[in-house]
């Protein structure tokens, strides 16, 4: 590296009081800082939710268990999805897009980078908001609590006749603030991705990372902000005393449902999308071909983002809809699996022929690829109208989204972190710890969620905080747990692996994947400007041109 | 390795994209519009469904006037950015001052047709599904319009000191994307509150 490396380097660390480095980091503007708040942050979040689904599986471990009462289990599940959802999943993915995405399309940094700065700090706060409600939920009745309303917090839980004191508003501003940060980075986003791209990086070679959450950010501003509609409706229902809500006075609890669905199923696309994006970036490079089809990549997900926007209703298919709309729902449910099927189609044609390296990334990758079709296949299942009548509620349904968003979303995530972990810090992650990772986190997972669909079928509802004994759930509701607790001790291994890793690492360079996107022509980390001039691109894989001159993929594009 | 050279060379000078500020305006826009979306949609869905008095036809009058003042805001400012854009600062700080008044005129308009349902007819957020869509609706609505003026305002303090000129055009020109999305709006509250809805 450096011929031309800009001699500004700032003295790092040595020397300077932590005062002057923490202020740095509270007022930084640079996408690279704040794409690491964003996943930090999303990481303290991921441990707090991990305790909140390890007390719940506690409480399930066994028939008539009293570990928790059915109160504090009530606020675990409202906690433990919610904060998954918003502060777990939407950070952590708008961290890596915040990281990546300049790196990837050449440019310096995002198109706003204050506005940035704002959206992150006002998730932030959205999440502190929502935590803060374990000590000021009641306000002034009495002893905190938390929100206990569910994660959709269907009307008229959320009235204030059976949701006294303010743990529902913490849920619901807290929402709001963090749906105007997502918002905002959505922006921010698109606006970076069309008009910050280095000479030569036309739309048709961008990588698939920054084209995929561009479309994502296209759907965050459609889909999120019918929530903040609905957010707003609910404080005028609890604070000024409307009716969107309100039965008694012919309002309608069904048109909660519909809002928040709006918002709640695109949301599943909005998550799993970046996921996409990572294993296109992974898949390609740990096979050593490109990536197959990639014109059709960006299409069928675009097909997905819009089909996506109108299959929200399958969520409510036990409310009595009419059967038009019944049959419409399950229709477009249905259609998804087709783009879906093509994305896994184009990731297997990848692989097909090409040199295989297994490493974690790519570990990962496969097992993304394995559980996120099993997750579909369930998923069509669900939408089809009578099936879902039956395991509507029921654990089927909660093994069902947790395949797609444990076995799919969460497994292409530990691919990204194993991939661009070298990039983001300087150091490799330990190979060895990494495929244990990945081993303990595969069987535990399988032992959980396989297992889960079982309880499911066999007529268990969701939600309950404890059962009678003798109904054949008691089993496998024991094997859950166990396989719950694997999944904990995998992520223990992981987050050893980071911070051993970051201090005995093996050091990186600049390339350690021998990869092709322009992330990997700077230094790791990259310096605070990136690009010391700007990089002109010719193809989709400019890093390719560079080491094969003899044979540039601009050749044949 | 250093910046990335390769076999076929770019002019810089073919290399345009867009301007950010238009594209974020425009992802903005799109945004407000779902959020716009989902409380016609309440409007529309509780339609004749409140169980008491007193009912849109009762009260609502069709503030034509105002809606005239705001439409026609709309033109100014437009005006006024193109002025801007040719560097005629006088006409520009006119049209500009024009549009604020007519902006505010509208809102005038909604705070007397608020008051006068208020304290004439007694409808108010929690009197019936009526009073709750209404004013989240138009109140909705009014919000950005006072966002809108505040922004406007700004603008002319630091064109009145001088600040303003040929360089800024093009964040004029967002602003004045943001109020035409205002003014837009009102066309479909308007139809559907006003027209619609009686």
């Amino acid at each position: 590296m450096s011929s031309d490396a800009i001699a500004i380097q700032a003295t790092e660390g040595a020397g300077r009081p932590w005062v002057q480095t923490l202020h740095e980091w509270i007022t930084t503007v640079d996408h690279k800082r704040l794409g690491i708040l964003y996943i930090s942050y999303a990481l303290v979040f991921l441990l707090i939710a991990g305790i909140e689904a390890a007390i719940m599986r506690i409480q399930l471990m066994r028939p008539h268990n009293d570990f928790v009462s059915p109160q504090v289990f009530n606020r675990m599940f409202t906690m433990h999805g919610t904060t998954m959802i918003f502060f777990v999943s939407m950070p952590v993915l708008f961290g890596f897009a915040n990281y990546l995405v300049p790196l990837m399309i050449g440019a310096r940094d995002m198109a706003f980078p204050r506005l940035n700065a704002f959206s992150f700090w006002l998730s932030a706060f959205g999440g502190f908001l929502l935590y803060f409600s374990f000590v000021g939920g009641s306000g002034l009745y009495g002893a905190g609590n938390a929100p206990d309303v569910g994660w959709w917090a269907y009307a008229p839980l959320t009235a204030r006749a059976f949701s006294p004191g303010h743990s529902s508003d913490y849920w619901t501003i807290s929402l709001l603030a963090s749906g105007f940060g997502s918002i905002g980075t959505a922006i921010n986003i698109i606006a970076t991705v069309l008009c910050m791209r280095c000479p030569g990086m036309e739309l048709k070679r961008l990588p698939l990372l920054a084209w995929l959450n561009m479309i994502m950010s296209g759907m965050v501003l459609i889909t999120i902000t019918p929530l903040s509609a609905a957010q707003l409706m609910l404080l005028v229902d609890r604070y000024l005393g409307g009716h969107f809500f309100d039965t008694q006075a012919g309002g309608s609890a069904a048109i909660w449902m519909h809002f928040f669905w709006i918002f709640g199923h695109p949301e599943v696309y909005i998550l799993v999308i970046p996921a996409f994006a990572f294993v296109s970036e992974i898949i390609p490079v740990f096979s050593r071909k490109p990536i197959f089809g990639y014109p059709v990549m960006v299409v069928a997900t675009v097909c997905i983002a819009f089909v996506s926007m109108s299959v929200w209703a399958h969520h409510m298919f036990s409310i009595g809809m009419s059967s038009h709309s019944n049959a419409f729902f399950a229709l477009t449910t249905m259609t998804v699996g087709v783009p879906t099927g093509i994305k896994i189609f184009n990731w297997l044609g990848t692989m097909w022929g090409g040199r295989l390296i297994f490493k974690a990334p790519m570990l990962f990758c496969i097992g993304f690829l394995f559980q996120f079709l099993i997750a579909g296949l369930t998923g069509i299942m669900l939408g089809s109208a009578p099936f879902d009548w039956q395991l509507t509620g029921s654990y089927f349904v909660v093994a069902h989204f947790h395949y797609v968003i444990v076995g799919g979303i969460i497994f292409a995530l530990f691919a990204a972190f194993y991939y661009w972990y070298p990039k983001i810090t300087g150091k490799m992650l330990n190979e060895g710890l990494g495929k244990l990772h990945f081993w303990l986190f595969l069987i535990g997972f399988h032992l959980c969620f396989d297992l889960m669909h079982i309880p499911g079928l066999l007529g268990m509802p969701r939600r309950i905080y404890t059962y009678e004994p003798g109904r054949g759930w008691d089993t496998l509701n024991f094997l859950v747990t166990v396989g719950a607790f694997i999944q904990g001790i995998a992520v223990l291994v992981f987050v050893a692996n980071m911070i051993i890793s970051y201090f005995k690492g093996e050091v990186a360079g600049n390339d350690p994947w021998d990869a092709w996107t322009l992330e990997w022509s700077v230094s790791s980390p990259p310096p605070a400007y990136n690009f010391a001039t700007i990089p002109t691109v010719a193809s989709r894989r400019p890093l390719w041109d560079l080491k094969h001159p003899e044979d540039p993929d601009s050749r044949y594009e | 390795m250093s910046a990335i050279t390769n076999p076929v060379t770019l002019t810089p000078a073919a290399w345009s994209l867009p301007y950010r500020g238009k594209v974020a305006m425009a992802c903005l826009i799109v945004a407000e519009s779902s959020i716009f979306t989902i409380f016609l949609v309440a409007y529309l869905f509780y339609l004749g469904k409140s169980l008491s008095g007193p009912t849109p036809r009762e009260v609502l009058e069709v503030p034509i006037f105002f809606t005239i003042c705001l439409l026609s805001s709309s033109l100014t400012i437009h005006l006024a950015s193109k002025f801007l854009e040719r560097g005629k600062r006088a006409a520009f700080l006119g049209l500009w001052f024009l549009t604020i008044v007519l902006g505010g005129l509208f809102l005038f308009g909604t705070a007397r047709e608020w008051h006068r349902l208020i304290y004439e007819h007694g409808l108010t957020i929690s009197t019936n599904l009526f009073g709750t869509t209404y004013y989240s609706l138009v109140g909705l609505h009014a919000t950005h319009v006072i966002v809108g003026l505040l922004m406007l305002t700004v603008v002319l303090i630091f064109g009145l000191a001088g600040r303003v000129g040929l360089e800024q055009a093009r964040r004029v020109g967002v602003l004045s994307m943001y109020w035409h999305f205002v003014d837009a709006v009102w066309v479909v509250v308007f139809t559907v509150v006003y027209i619609l809805g009686r």
